[in-house]
C-alpha cells in the first residue's frame, strides 16, 4: 500500500511537473544591430506565448557557423532554432538537416517577402529559413568631395566612372583615399565581393560542368581592375581590411566611396557613429553594360534544425520574429529607420518607411537586382551571388580570396595569383568529384 | 661572489624590464580604456590615448543584455573543477613517474605531451558525437572533463619537474619509519611540493579560463563561460569595439585579479629548482 501511495504520488508530480513546465527555445544567433534588438523585444512574444521560454546563444558570425555546423551535422540537437545565412541553407536543405517552414500561420503572408531573398531560401519549392533582414550591396559616397571635384554620381554608375571618380577624390597628403574595398582574405570577406564584382564583369566561378574559370580573360579583367584602382586610389594596408576597418575609415571620413552591404548605410547615416552622417549618397553597385552588377544578395535567416524537439513552437517563434507585425512593433518601440531591412514587400511599400529610411529604394532595388538562381552573366550550375552553395566553397573562397589578397598587397602578381587560384580550385574539384 | 653591477647596467636592465613589461600589457591597457569610450570615440582616428570623455555605458549595455554572473560562475566552475580533478589524477601519476620511473616512463611523458600536439579541431566530431551520446553537452561536468584530459599532460609534466627536485632519500626516510604510500604522498611528498603544486594549480586555472575553442564548441545556453560572454560582443558587421572591449575587461578581471595576488607563488613555483 505504501508503495503504491509512493508511486501514484511520484507519477502525478511528474505529471504536474510536465504541465507546469514551459517549453524553452535555444535560439542561435549572430551579434549585429537588428539581432540585438529581436533579443529586447521578446517580451512581446512571450507575453503572447506565456507556454514557452526563450534562450539566446550570441556568437560572432564565424564562431557561431562552425558551432552550428558541428551540431547540425552530428545531429547534436542543442539549437532550436539557428541564424544561418543564405550560402547555408540550401546546402543543408539538400542534406535534409532543416524542417520546411510549412507551418507559419495564416496571417504569415509568405508572397510578401521579396522574391529574390524568397528564391534563395527555399529548396525544390519549399521555405526552409525565413529572411530577418536581407540584404545587398551597393556604391556609398561622399557627396560635399563629389561636388569639390566637379563629380555627379549616376544612381546606375559603370566601373569605369567609379576608378575615374576614385582617382580624381583621392588625396593622399590629407589622408583621403578615393575608394575602399574588402582586401581581406576570406570566403565571406573579399570573395564576397570579387566574387560579385567578377559576375558584373562577365566571369564565373565555374562552366556548366564545374570547370573552374580562373584561367579566362574575365577575371583577368576583374582583378586587374580591382588591384590597380586600389593601389591608385585605395587606403594603405587594403589588403587587411573587411568591412569593419572599412567602416571606420569612412565614418572617419577618410574615404570618398565605399561599396559594401547596404546594412552600413544605417550606421554611416548615424550622427552618433559617423563624422559624415549627413554628406553620405548611395547608389547602385556598379556595372560594365553586360546586364549583371556588381552587388550581392544575403539574407540573415531563421531555421529548425531536423533534430528539434520543439518544431512547433519554434515555427511560432519564426513567425512572431519575421512576421509583419514585428516590423511594426520595431517601429513603434525604435522608430521606422531602425526596422529589420530586405524582406518584406509592404515595408518599401510603407510611405512612413520610405521617409524614415533615405537608403530603402537603393536597398530595395539592389535587392531585386540581384538573382541567385542566375548570377553570372553565362550560364552556371551553382545557386549563389557572392558564393558557390556547394559545402567545399567554404575552404575553396577562403584559399582563393588567400591568393588575391596577396595580390593586392604585391606579394604575387595578377597572373600568379589566378594561375595559382585556377590550379587550387581544379585540384579540389576534382579531388570533391565535381570533375570528372 | 655576487658580481658587481654598475649603475648604469641597472639603469638599462630596468628600463629593458619597463619596456618590455609594458608592450605586453599595452593590449590590456589598451582594451580596459577603451571599455571606457563611446563607440564613436572607439575607432577615433588618431586614437585618443586619456584624455576623452570617460563613460561607464558599456558596462550597464553588457550587463544589461547577458547575465555576467552565470557565465562567471560557470568560468569559476570549470577552471577550479578541471584543475582539481587534474590535480587529483596527477600527483601520484608524477610520483610514479619521478620516484618509480620504469624504462618506458620518459617515453610515456612524451607520449602525453605529443597528445598536445594535435590540433584540437581534430577531435572535435568524435568528441561531440560522444558528449551527445552520453547527454553531456552543453553541461559544466562535460566540460570539466574535457578540460581535465586537454590539461592533464602539462599538470603531469610540471609535477614531475618538481618532483624529481625533491631527493628520493627523503621519501626513503618516510618509508623507513613505516609510512604507506598514501601516507608518503599526502604528508611527505605534497608539502614539499606546495610552491610547485600551487603554480600548478594556478598556471592551469589560468590556462582553463582562457580556454576557448572546447568551451565554445560543447557549450551552448547553460553551461557557456566568460569565453562565450565575450564572443558574443564580437562582430564581424558592425563596430563594437567599445562594448567588446567592456565584455572583455569584465571577463579577464578575475583572473588579473587571482593572478595578481598569487604572483609570488606563480613565479616562485616556475622557478623551482633552478638553482640547485
Amino acid at each position: 500500500m505504501k508503495l503504491r501511495t509512493f508511486l501514484l504520488g511520484t507519477c502525478s508530480a511528474v505529471a504536474l511537473a510536465g504541465l507546469a513546465q514551459a517549453e524553452t527555445l535555444t535560439i542561435a544567433t549572430v551579434n549585429n544591430g537588428d539581432m540585438i534588438r529581436m533579443q529586447k523585444l521578446t517580451d512581446d512574444f512571450t507575453s503572447k506565448n506565456p507556454d514557452i521560454q526563450l534562450e539566446w546563444v550570441t556568437l560572432e558570425e564565424n564562431v557561431l557557423r562552425q558551432r552550428v555546423t558541428t551540431d547540425i551535422a552530428t545531429k547534436g540537437g542543442q539549437y532550436d532554432i539557428m541564424t544561418i545565412g543564405t550560402y547555408e541553407v540550401p546546402i543543408w536543405a539538400k542534406q535534409g538537416w532543416l524542417l520546411p517552414l510549412d507551418n507559419l500561420g495564416p496571417d504569415y503572408d509568405v508572397n510578401d517577402l521579396l522574391p529574390a531573398i524568397r528564391s534563395g531560401l527555399t529548396v525544390d519549392g519549399k521555405l526552409y529559413a525565413a529572411p530577418f533582414y536581407g540584404e545587398s550591396s551597393m556604391v556609398m559616397y561622399r557627396k560635399d568631395l563629389f561636388e569639390k571635384a566637379g563629380l555627379t554620381m549616376p544612381d546606375a554608375p559603370t566601373w569605369d566612372f567609379i576608378a575615374d571618380a576614385a582617382r580624381k577624390i583621392t588625396d593622399k597628403d590629407n589622408e583621403i583615399y578615393g575608394i575602399c574595398l574588402r582586401g581581406k582574405a576570406g570566403w565571406g570577406e573579399n570573395m564576397a565581393f570579387l566574387t560579385a564584382t567578377a559576375n558584373s564583369f562577365g566571369a564565373r566561378w565555374f562552366d556548366e560542368n564545374w570547370k573552374p574559370q580562373f584561367d579566362q580573360p574575365e577575371w583577368k579583367n576583374t582583378l586587374d581592375f580591382y588591384v590597380k584602382l586600389m593601389n591608385d586610389a585605395g587606403p594603405p594596408g587594403a589588403s587587411s581590411n573587411g568591412f569593419n576597418e572599412n567602416l571606420s575609415l569612412f565614418q572617419t571620413g577618410k574615404c570618398g566611396m565605399w561599396i559594401d552591404a547596404t546594412v552600413a548605410a544605417s550606421f554611416v547615416t548615424n550622427p552618433k557613429e559617423s563624422t559624415v552622417a549627413d554628406k553620405v549618397g548611395f547608389a547602385l553597385a556598379p556595372d560594365t553594360g553586360l546586364g549583371k552588377r556588381g552587388n550581392w544578395l544575403w539574407a540573415w535567416s531563421l531555421a529548425i534544425p531536423a533534430a528539434s524537439q520543439k518544431a512547433d513552437a519554434a515555427q511560432k517563434f519564426i513567425a512572431w520574429a519575421t512576421g509583419k507585425d514585428y516590423l511594426k512593433l520595431v517601429a513603434e518601440k525604435e522608430g521606422w529607420a531602425n526596422v529589420p531591412p530586405g524582406t518584406r514587400k509592404s515595408l518599401y511599400e510603407n510611405p512612413e518607411y520610405q521617409k524614415a529610411a533615405p537608403f530603402a529604394a537603393m536597398t530595395l532595388e539592389s535587392i531585386n537586382s540581384a538573382d541567385p538562381k542566375n548570377p553570372a552573366v553565362k550560364p552556371v550550375p551553382y545557386v549563389g551571388v557572392q558564393f558557390v552553395a556547394i559545402p567545399e566553397f567554404q575552404g575553396l573562397g577562403t584559399a582563393v580570396g588567400q591568393q588575391f589578397s596577396a595580390a593586392l598587397a604585391g606579394q604575387m602578381s595578377v597572373d600568379q595569383a589566378l594561375a595559382s587560384a585556377q590550379q587550387l580550385t581544379t585540384r579540389e574539384m576534382t579531388r570533391a568529384g565535381y570533375i570528372k | 661572489m655576487a658580481r658587481n653591477v654598475s649603475t648604469q647596467r641597472k639603469l638599462i636592465t630596468t628600463a629593458a624590464a619597463w619596456t618590455i613589461g609594458i608592450l605586453i600589457f599595452f593590449p590590456i591597457l589598451w582594451t580596459f580604456l577603451t571599455s571606457f569610450k563611446t563607440e564613436a570615440q572607439a575607432i577615433a582616428s588618431p586614437p585618443t590615448f586619456l584624455f576623452f570623455d570617460w563613460t561607464v555605458e558599456n558596462y550597464f549595455e553588457v550587463q544589461s543584455r547577458s547575465d555576467y554572473f552565470k557565465h562567471f560562475m560557470n568560468s569559476v566552475v570549470i577552471s577550479f573543477g578541471s584543475t582539481l580533478l587534474g590535480l587529483l589524477i596527477a600527483i601520484p601519476s608524477a610520483w610514479a613517474m619521478a620516484f618509480a620511473p620504469a624504462k618506458r616512463t620518459k617515453d610515456v611523458l612524451m607520449w602525453m605531451l605529443s597528445t598536445k600536439m594535435m590540433p584540437p579541431v581534430g577531435v572535435l566530431v568524435p568528441l561531440y558525437l560522444m558528449f551527445r551520446n552520453t547527454g553531456l553537452l552543453d553541461t559544466r561536468a562535460g566540460l570539466v572533463m574535457v578540460l581535465t584530459l586537454i590539461n592533464l599532460p602539462i599538470i603531469v609534466w610540471m609535477l614531475y619537474t618538481y618532483f624529481k627536485e625533491i631527493p628520493g632519500e627523503i621519501l626513503e626516510a618516510a618509508r623507513m619509519d613505516g609510512a604507506s604510500l598514501a601516507k608518503e604522498i599526502i604528508y611527505v611528498l605534497t608539502p614539499m611540493a606546495i610552491p610547485g603544486i600551487a603554480s600548478t594549480l594556478l598556471l592551469n586555472i589560468i590556462l582553463a579560463w582562457n580556454e576557448a575553442f572546447w568551451t565554445l564548441n560543447l557549450s551552448a545556453a547553460r553551461a557557456a563561460p566568460l569565453t562565450a560572454f565575450i564572443a558574443s560582443y564580437s562582430s564581424p558587421e558592425g563596430l563594437f569595439y567599445a562594448k567588446l572591449s567592456a565584455a572583455s575587461t569584465m571577463a579577464i578581471a578575475p583572473i588579473l585579479i587571482l593572478g595578481w595576488f598569487s604572483q609570488k607563488q606563480l613565479v616562485r613555483g616556475l622557478t623551482f629548482g633552478a638553482v640547485k
